[in-house]
């Protein structure tokens, strides 16, 4: 859609049928995908707020720098291999593929659910090393960023479990193709944010 | 899979069982706008009795027992949190907003009506919150709406314990009750339309919402983030927010925080807060207008752009509420120019609501008077929110009675008059019946002259220098005793307007049964909500067919037409002539009253 060519058409001078046949569609999309990339874009003001806070915060006197534990080099890399995982269980429903089909979705979760449990992981160190969620500004936002970016992840669980109940249970693979797409979508967009998180965190 | 249009696949329409399904847990935008719409109200009529317990203070200083400061205090912020938020926020987009976008688009319903119904009871959850701070100890918070740290969690502060805390989680709440609701109208919007209808063959009151709802979409994320900030500082005594502090000789647990910090998150929310209600307003009233004035809205396409860029604009003005906070001069400098601009399409937008109508065929129905008072509250709320912006008239105004008077007009009042037009306009397709002509003109002029002798004495106590948010004057020397008495006058015609709203509630509810019957089309509108096989529309609003859209929806008085209207799925070929509309001005139900 050029949104240009759209908001300088003149409504007044055309009547009749215009746009063809079919519908009015802004894109050729289902809509669920449409919801989900409006709801990324949602998602991202929210972390790029939190960077901003997180940039402005920093700043101030009492402000002590955090060193993250090394857990995170391994929880980054489960959340990449789920993240690999779901794009292969993509691209074998795009191929109508069904044989390596529930391996690589069921193991897409699963090495989110690894990710979480690193998390946690992570937190659990830095509460052992005396870091507490209000112990400075640094820790805090450690635990808000990663919590944040956590509770995300388990809302995309949740989606994924439900496919993966239709999909033990029997259902047309097809019928599984547009969820399959969309989680795989907000699994890259998940990795990104943490990509950049982490970039954040350790160089801060 | 190849991709069908959402439109041409086939409905899988949730067809409700019981009574309970059809009218409790439904899933049709229908009920759903009209539950939104009942418990914004009825939230409203709470705000609206504490501002009438604050005006009693107000008016008559110690003749009431049960005001003291801390209760006043609670009023003020509860009053200002509900009206913004809870009603006009949640009446606009959830009321308005769920009830026209399918009919107007030419849609059955939204585009996922599970998450429309889990929508509205997310936001009910969030009312129940809200309301429930008033029964928790030490009450509702009492920081004022704009909940600044560090002074809203002090000790000093009513509800600084148990009420902070129930306001930032039902705000968080709303959060995600708006966002589930929000996605599902711009989807609607952009993915529904039926055959025909383009983005600028919408109504501008599809174009409003739309455009608030994105703002809404990127606005209260701002908001959400600030409120799990001071939830974090409240509950678990990290320092986002609070400063290193000394509450009665004792030094609190916080270090460093930056309160600057929130009034920028929060204001980053709370301008584009003010366009959100704004927009559907002025999508609403150019809709009543034109249909009113029997002329095609003057300018649409400017309309439409003047939408687009006061919602771009709204994202860079948000730091004139806070000249008088302490910032770099030219921080001040840039936010008064921005706001100076984007005074431009908001004036424009003006205009063309006059130029519409300039020679237009004017029927005086009760929505037209509504729509043509929020003209006057709205120009003069905008004339002095233009002085505001600029940093030397705003440093001495600012939290005075001079900013209560502005927001009021030009977000209190106009919406509101906008919503009792909308209220009174749509009222027939809603419920099938007309409403009582006599008592609606009686509630217009009790509202519309209220209001102003309520709010323009209110710009002469801010230039005395009466400050906002006060308990009581008390005795000062640059405030003449003579501002009691004005007091006590705007107190007096609060308590006449608060009460004329009974007009309105006893209106809807008599009509409802003794109202005259509407007929399908009483204003002879040419827009799509009004061309459903069955008013009110039923379940799958359409019938067997999705209409087709041939025109824009402001074909009025179309010179060498038969009738003075053409609705929109009315093809070329076949524009009807007078009477096979049904519609015959000198039996139009609603002027047959007087
Ligand atoms: C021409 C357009 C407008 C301009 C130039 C303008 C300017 C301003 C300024 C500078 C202030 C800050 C005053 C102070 O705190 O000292 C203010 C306050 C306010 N304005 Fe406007 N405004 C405009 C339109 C609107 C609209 C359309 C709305 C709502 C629909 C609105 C709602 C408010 C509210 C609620 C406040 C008070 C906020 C508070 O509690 O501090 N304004 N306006
Ligand atoms: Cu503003």
């Amino acid at each position: 859609m050029s949104l240009f060519k759209h908001i300088t058409e003149k409504p007044w001078e055309r009547p009749g049928v215009i746009g063809g046949p079919d519908p009015e569609t802004a894109f050729d999309a289902a809509p669920e995908r449409v919801a989900l990339v409006i709801f990324l874009v949602v998602a991202s003001v929210i972390f790029s707020l939190l960077t901003v806070s997180y940039y402005v915060r920093m700043e101030l006197p009492d402000w002590t720098p955090l060193s993250e534990p090394a857990q995170l080099w391994l929880n980054t890399g489960l959340l990449f291999v789920s993240s690999v995982l779901f794009q292969w269980a993509r691209n074998l429903v795009t191929d109508d593929q069904q044989k390596y089909l529930m391996a690589a979705f069921v193991g897409a979760g699963v090495f989110a659910v690894l990710f979480i449990v690193g998390q946690l992981a992570a937190w659990n160190s830095l509460q052992s090393a005396g870091h507490f969620v209000a112990s400075n500004p640094a820790t805090s936002f450690f635990y808000l960023l990663t919590g944040l970016h956590a509770l995300h992840l388990l809302g995309g669980l949740w989606v994924w479990s439900k496919s993966l109940i239709r999909l033990l249970s029997g259902c047309e693979v097809q019928d599984l193709r547009l969820s399959i797409e969309l989680c795989t979508l907000y699994w890259h967009f998940l990795l990104i944010v943490w990509l950049v998180m982490f970039a954040i965190l350790s160089n801060t | 899979m190849s991709y069908v249009p959402l439109a041409d696949q086939a409905q899988e329409l949730h067809h409700p069982q019981s009574w309970v399904t059809r009218y409790v847990w439904s899933q049709d935008h229908k009920v759903i706008a009209i539950q939104y719409g009942g418990t914004a109200i009825l939230v409203g009529i709470v705000a609206l009795v504490l501002s009438l317990l604050m005006r009693m203070q107000l008016g008559f200083p110690e003749s009431f027992d049960l005001i003291d400061p801390s209760s006043y205090y609670q009023a003020v912020t509860m009053h200002g949190m509900i009206m913004v938020i809870y009603l006009l926020t949640a009446l606009f987009l959830g009321g308005f907003g769920n009830y026209l976008i399918p009919l107007m688009c030419g849609a059955r319903d939204m585009v996922f009506p599970f998450l429309n119904m889990l929508s509205y009871w997310v936001y009910l959850l969030s009312v129940l919150i809200l309301m429930a701070s008033f029964f928790v100890p030490g009450g509702p918070t009492g920081g004022g709406w704009t909940l600044y740290p560090p002074q809203v969690s002090m000790a000093g502060t009513p509800g600084s314990d148990w009420g902070i805390v129930l306001m930032l989680l039902s705000l968080a709440v709303f959060i995600v009750a708006f966002t589930m609701g929000g996605l599902n109208y711009v989807t609607t919007i952009l993915q529904a339309r039926c055959r025909g209808l383009t983005m600028m063959r919408l109504p501008l009151t599809v174009w409003g919402i739309f455009i608030a709802t994105i703002l809404g979409l990127f606005a209260f994320p701002a908001l959400l983030v600030a409120a799990i900030m001071m939830l974090l500082d409240t509950l678990l005594g990290t320092s986002f927010f609070m400063p290193a502090i000394i509450e009665s000789g004792s030094p609190l647990d916080y270090n460093g925080g930056s309160p600057i910090l929130f009034q920028h998150l929060f204001w980053f929310f709370g301008h584009p807060e003010v366009y959100i209600v704004a927009l559907p307003a002025f999508g609403l009233v150019s809709d009543v207008l034109s249909t009113h004035a029997r002329k095609n809205i003057f300018g649409y396409r400017m309309m439409v752009w003047a939408i687009i860029a006061i919602g771009g604009l709204s994202f860079v003005v948000w730091a004139h509420h806070m000249y008088v906070s302490g910032m770099n001069p030219y921080f001040g400098f840039f936010f008064a120019t921005t706001t100076l601009i984007i005074a431009v399409p908001t004036a424009l937008k003006v205009y063309n609501w006059v130029l519409t109508l300039w020679e237009g065929d004017i029927r005086m129905n009760v929505p037209m008077y509504f729509a043509i008072g929020f003209i006057f509250t709205f120009i003069h709320g905008g004339l002095t929110g233009l002085f505001l912006g600029n940093v030397v008239i705003d440093m001495p105004l600012s939290d005075t009675y001079f900013v209560v008077a502005h927001f009021h007009m030009v977000m209190g009042v106009s919406p509101v008059l906008v919503l009792f037009a909308a209220l009174y306009h749509w009222y027939p397709l809603v419920s099938g019946r007309m409403y009582h002509e006599g008592l609606a003109k009686a509630h217009f002029w009790f509202t519309f002259l209220g209001t102003y002798a309520i709010y323009l004495p209110m710009h002469y106590l801010g230039f005395l220098g009466v400050p906002r948010r006060y308990y009581a004057l008390g005795s000062t020397d640059f405030i003449p005793a003579s501002a009691q008495d004005l007091n006590a006058a705007i107190t007096i015609a609060a308590l006449i307007v608060g009460a004329a709203q009974l007009l309105f509630f006893i209106n809807i509810f008599w009509s409802l049964k003794h109202g005259k019957k509407a007929g399908s089309n009483p204003w002879g509108s040419a827009s799509l909500e009004w061309q459903t096989p069955d008013t009110p529309p039923i379940h799958g609003n359409w019938g067997d067919e999705l209409p087709t859209v041939y025109r824009w929806p402001y074909d009025y008085s179309v010179p060498g037409a038969h009738a003075d209207f053409i609705p929109q799925n009315t093809p070329e070929s076949e524009e009807p002539t007078a009477d096979e509309q049904h519609f015959d001005p000198d039996h139009d139900p609603s002027m047959a009253d007087l």
